[in-house]
């Protein structure tokens, strides 16, 4: 007996464009429950602009997005917020809350969205930053008081805070050393896997890659080119991803 | 040829700038009437904008006044008519120039600072931020901060009003040697219900006109740095562009 996979993030023949310029050109992507899935891509392939489709932070030109089973593109503003209560997101310099505390920051949706008392809340958020390796005493500092590594820890506590069923990465190990971006790497297989969650990361950083991903796919010129396991890397039958794995250009 | 291209793309963007500022406002009105409200937000900025203003807005006003009595007396005293000093000080005061010092000063003071932290929010993500955690940025940031300029306001330029008058007070009685209690008889017969009620009514609107002006500008915010330091000054120069047209139309109302 065959088990069939649910697709949890579908993307088919999506459009976008700023102005004349084309982003992408009929992207289609399936992610499956429990998936984690990273994109590849040079900058400015569409990356970034592909998970804020997904986010619903940007209008498509045409094509169907559903998100856990839901079409986003004809959402309205309620729909949206709610559908985004099963999401988490880590953004590339964290985006935490500059006028909050770490420990508000992490446990904002739960204060100020589920309504939780703030002894309980910290409490969580404690056990949170905990989760991704820092200590209690990091949870009365401020944002800017914390070093990048440590930004992104807050930000990955932040985005699994409220246990969601979909979390999206955006160059988590840009801008870290080569130790601190393995740290992460393994904070993000570990989290995804703790929350049973489905992933999708977007990156152009290779070892990364290696290490999140169930499966990586490459996005070239405003569609998906390649799709592949992490080991298939090695020997990409495809001359784009051969180059950009080994840092050549074409 | 190409002139007229520019100008005609000049009256494109305005017009959509205008759309936008619409739809902005309406946006923030309709979150002031659906709940769930943010009380702690609306209060910090209620006592940011109202009790930290309040130094520079009470400076400007008391200057304001001792300088209205001094040069109203000066023009006055040529056709003997130095008993109106009390009365001009007090209307000029509480129906103009209390509201207005007070509106300029805090469109300078919380304009600027509204359109640079919301526009720094924007640049660095965290606006995405909120509406990824299933916040809407004009419920938790936008619409508690108008409400909050429209409420205090008021508040605001009745205190530039007595701060004002006091300071007229003060220079006509110290250095024109008015009789302080004829002084007083005079600014309270002359004073009217009306005066105070233009004084507040242009409050609650330049308290509308600079949170709107700061919020939307910082909310549509674009590039990085730069972008954020032309929010800052198109906050603050709209906003004390359109205090002083608007000074004139609620002048004109009530005239």
């Amino acid at each position: 007996m065959t088990v069939e996979k649910e697709p949890v993030i579908e993307l088919k023949n999506v459009y976008k464009s700023f102005g004349q310029k084309y982003v992408l050109r009929g992207l289609d992507l399936t992610i499956y429950k429990g998936e984690s899935v990273v994109l590849l891509g040079q900058s400015g392939m569409g990356k970034s602009v592909s998970v804020r489709l997904m986010l619903g932070l940007m209008d498509a030109d045409s094509g169907s997005i559903k998100i856990n089973g839901k079409e986003i593109t004809n959402f309205s503003e309620e729909e949206f917020y709610e559908n985004n209560r099963k999401i988490g997101m880590l953004f590339q310099n964290g985006a935490l809350f500059d006028s909050m505390s770490v420990w508000e920051n992490v446990a904002f949706s739960l204060l100020n969205i589920d309504k939780m008392n703030p002894e309980e809340a910290r409490k969580i958020a404690i056990e949170k930053l905990e989760d991704v390796g820092l200590p209690a005493k990091v949870a009365n500092m401020m944002p800017d008081e914390l070093s990048g590594g440590m930004r992104k820890r807050v930000g990955l506590a932040r985005a699994i805070a409220d246990n969601p069923n979909i979390i999206f990465f955006d160059e988590p190990t840009t801008g870290l050393d080569p130790i601190m971006s393995d740290v992460i790497n393994n904070l993000i297989v570990r989290c995804v896997k703790q929350l049973g969650a489905t992933a999708l990361t977007i990156t152009h950083d290779i070892n990364s890659a290696r290490k999140i991903a169930d499966r990586i796919v490459m996005l070239y010129d405003g569609k998906i080119i390649w799709s592949g396991k992490p080991e298939d890397l090695d020997n990409p039958k495809n001359e784009y991803v051969e180059h950009f794995v080994k840092g050549i250009s074409l | 040829m190409e002139m007229i291209q520019k100008v005609g793309n000049m009256g494109v963007n305005f017009v959509k700038a205008v759309f936008q500022f619409i739809l902005f406002l309406i946006q923030t009105i309709h979150n002031w009437f659906s709940p769930p409200y943010y009380p702690k937000v609306f209060l910090k900025n209620f006592i940011e904008i109202g009790f930290y203003s309040l130094p520079v807005v009470s400076l400007t006003a008391l200057f304001a006044g001792m300088v209205l009595a001094l040069q109203s007396y000066s023009g006055f005293s040529s056709f003997s008519a130095e008993g109106a000093v009390a009365t001009v000080v007090e209307i000029a005061i509480t129906r103009e120039l209390g509201p207005v010092f007070a509106g300029l000063m805090v469109a300078g003071r919380i304009g600027a600072t509204m359109a640079a932290s919301i526009g720094t929010m924007k640049v660095t993500e965290q606006i995405d931020a909120l509406k990824t955690l299933s916040m809407s940025p004009f419920k938790y940031i936008v619409s508690p901060r108008v409400l909050a300029g429209i409420l205090v306001m008021p508040l605001l330029v009745l205190i530039a009003d007595i701060i004002g008058v006091f300071g007229g007070f003060l220079v006509s009685i110290h250095e024109l040697g008015f009789n302080p209690y004829v002084y007083i008889k005079d600014t309270y017969n002359s004073m009217k219900m009306m005066d105070l009620t233009i004084g507040v009514a242009k409050g609650a609107t330049f308290g509308a006109i600079i949170t709107s002006m700061g919020c939307y500008y910082g909310y549509y915010t674009e590039g990085g740095a730069d972008g954020v330091g032309k929010a800052t000054t198109n906050a603050v120069v709209y906003s004390s562009i359109l205090i002083l047209i608007f000074n004139y139309v609620l002048t004109a109302v009530f005239f």
